[in-house]
């Protein structure tokens, strides 16, 4: 189904005041011209912004290549730049938080648009969207101060020495606290609101003819959510750990206080990392070098373009369930 | 009603722009690192002689930008603007001049250890490049007689933003260890071979209190105000020494004397000769066009600058700065003056 809307036919005629226009008052058309110039106008935003920062990124990607995305080592003082370890933490850290946010965000909502009686299900949503509005420099303090040291002293032990896990690659190593699964579990306390509001909002959308058919046809209710209501709203569902996602991927302030900023890949969940994000907002502020200051507008250009990248998936996907759905 | 309220407040942020706007005499930009001591003088000043100085506390980087760019009217820095940076300066000529002094100390967690720890720059290097990992190095222990020293793993923990600090502690480490200088290099960031990064001096610092066997490097103040442990650093004379503002500004008073007559005042004084001088300590400076396109800005940020030189020292050491050696203020607050009758 072609939305209408997207088809450039549809902006020309919008821009020349369509026909079904004529005659009306001239209050209507000026509205109309200055919505039409205000949703252009974002896009627009974004095209500049890419511009401008690959203009800027441009000295470090012309001097390094592709070996800016696959290299490892980054130093100032020699003026060698190679981001791969924070691309690695980056995706790393997003995908470990959406590994642990999107179960329990699922269920949360579940709960609240299935089970939760009505006095239980307005203190307990609102409480789980408040995580939203929760500054991020203060999940990064609580990182630093509950978190850090539960990781180091508690979990981290757990893990290693009664789980015996180790040895095991993604558990080696020293537990100093600041690391990857630091970042991992902050980032999935974070985004998780995001998920569960949207999954439950959807789940709340699902026609109650598509519950009572279900039930009609025998199932008890753990069968009706899981085979006629979450199947349903799937797509929704979808779009919300998609908007998890960007949250976590750009997330700054939270993860360069937990993540032990070190720039190296590990496979260990133990050992400390870095995220593009971090660290162009940890070094910006001192780079005087123009091809230092050029190399983190390049972080910031892979930053952009793998966000990019990300939501065309995600857009696909959802497209994809769409079109099954319907067939 | 809500309109109203609109405009009321609309109206009352435009006046009060206004109002600032009208009575700032001049606006810098820069290190974070000299910013407590520097809005003390800028208040005391704006009382004592009614110029009243803008200074936004954004980074030696961004200072050195924004001077470059001649968007303000004087930066400050924790580290001397190289050659390249100088030559793209927009406005001509930029002068460095030392406004006070700083040090950077080195903090671990030892529970254990207290009396103060003793390092020298060899092997303080050789922690940090990652060669010594334990404390009880046979190496520490030498420096250290009589103090029982744990099994434990050493932790670096370094900063993870550009910093003059991690400049002053680099140069230093170049200077006093050969095998640091051929490696990571003196630099506001460097590679660090090993260790945690943490966000300012307050996220080092939080690490190396949370984690036993961690070691790190902050500011003095910050580390004096916090009351953290401190190491005694060996210097270039052999001698141990705590990093009391005495001992800094002697750092700089040996140094001061083997300045050449022309200098730029663009010197590190790092592991400074004297017996009783504090090995890692920097001047902070100022940044100030030779010639500045206003001429009334000019006076006004020369009298500034004599006032600091001289009235100025006074309140360093309350803020754990420490004050320019004497002779050396008297030197500056001459260039100062001749700043304004520059044209």
């Amino acid at each position: 189904m072609a939305d209408p809307s997207a088809t450039p036919d549809f902006f020309l005629r919008t821009l020349l005041a369509s026909p079904s226009l004529h005659g009306a008052s001239i209050g209507d058309r000026i509205y109309r011209v200055t919505t039409t110039a205000f949703a252009l106008s974002i896009p627009l935003l974004l095209v500049l912004l890419a511009i401008e920062v690959m203009v800027a990124a441009w000295p470090a990607l012309r001097q390094f290549h592709f070996g800016f995305v696959t290299s490892t080592e980054w130093n100032v003082v020699d003026g060698v730049f190679g981001a791969a370890p924070a691309i690695y933490g980056t995706i790393v850290s997003s995908v470990l938080a959406l590994l642990i946010a999107t179960p329990l965000a699922i269920g949360v909502a579940i709960f609240l648009a299935e089970f939760a009686p009505p006095w239980l299900r307005q203190p307990v949503a609102f409480l789980v969207d408040l995580l939203a509005a929760i500054p991020s420099v203060v999940y990064g303090l609580w990182g630093v101060f509950v978190l850090v040291p539960f990781l180091r002293e508690k979990l981290m032990p757990f893990i290693a020495d009664r789980l015996h896990l180790g040895d095991t690659p993604l558990f080696s190593g020293p537990a100093y606290g600041p690391s990857m699964l630091a970042a991992g579990l902050i980032l999935a306390i974070m985004v998780l609101p995001y998920i569960s509001s949207v999954t439950r909002e959807v789940l709340m959308a699902v026609p109650r003819s598509q519950r009572e058919a279900a039930l009609a046809l025998g199932a008890t209710r753990w069968e009706m959510i899981w085979g006629a209501v979450l199947p349903y709203a799937s797509s929704g569902v979808m779009g919300g750990i998609i908007l998890g996602l960007g949250r976590a991927l750009g997330e700054t302030m939270a993860v360069t206080m937990v993540i032990g900023n070190r720039h190296e890949i590990s496979a260990s969940l133990f050992s400390p990392g870095y995220t593009m994000a971090s660290q162009i907002a940890n070094e910006f502020a001192e780079a005087t070098n123009d091809l230092h200051l050029s190399a983190l507008m390049a972080v910031g250009a892979v930053l952009l373009f793998i966000t990019l990248l990300v939501n065309m998936l995600a857009r696909w996907l959802v497209w994809r369930v769409q079109r099954q759905e319907r067939a | 009603m809500r309109l109203r309220t609109f405009a009321v407040l609309l109206v009352l942020s435009v006046t009060t722009t206004a109002a600032t706007a009208q009575s700032v005499d001049l606006t810098g930009a820069g290190a974070t690192f000299p910013y407590p001591l520097y809005s003390k003088w800028f208040s005391d000043y704006a009382t004592k002689a009614g110029v009243r100085i803008n200074y936004q506390s954004i980074g030696s980087g961004g200072g050195i930008r924004q001077l470059s760019e001649q968007t303000v009217d004087f930066g400050a820095s924790d580290a001397p603007m190289s050659d390249a940076e100088l030559s793209k300066a927009k406005g001509g000529k930029i002068l460095h001049f030392p406004m006070v002094l700083g040090a950077v100390v080195v903090t671990y967690n030892l529970p254990e250890v207290q009396k103060a720890l003793r390092l020298s720059g060899v092997v303080l290097g050789d922690i940090f490049l990652g060669k010594i990992t334990k404390w009880n190095d046979p190496r520490i222990a030498a420096l250290n007689p009589g103090v029982k020293l744990p099994s434990k793993d050493i932790l670096v923990v370094h900063r993870s933003d550009g910093s003059g600090t991690t400049f002053i502690f680099t140069d230093y480490l170049s200077v006093a260890a050969p095998a640091w200088k051929s490696g990571p290099g003196t630099g506001k960031e460097v590679r660090w071979p090993v260790g945690l990064g943490g966000k300012g001096n307050e996220g080092v610092a939080g690490q190396v209190r949370q984690i036993v066997g961690a070691i790190g490097y902050v500011e003095l103040a910050y580390a004096r105000q916090n009351k953290l442990a401190y190491a005694e650093i060996q210097n270039a004379a052999g001698a141990y020494v705590a990093p009391t503002t005495e001992a800094i500004t002697e750092a700089a008073a040996v140094a001061a004397q083997k300045l050449e007559k022309d200098t730029d005042y663009r010197v590190s004084i790092v592991n400074a000769p004297g017996k009783k001088a504090y090995p890692i300590a920097s001047f902070t400076w100022l940044l100030v066009y030779e010639k500045m396109p206003n001429a009334v800005k000019a006076k006004k940020l020369a009298d500034f600058m004599k006032y600091a030189f001289i009235d100025g020292q006074k309140s360093a050491a309350a803020l754990d700065y420490a004050p320019l050696p004497t002779n050396l203020a008297r030197q500056l607050e001459k260039r100062a003056v001749a700043l304004a009758g520059a044209k």
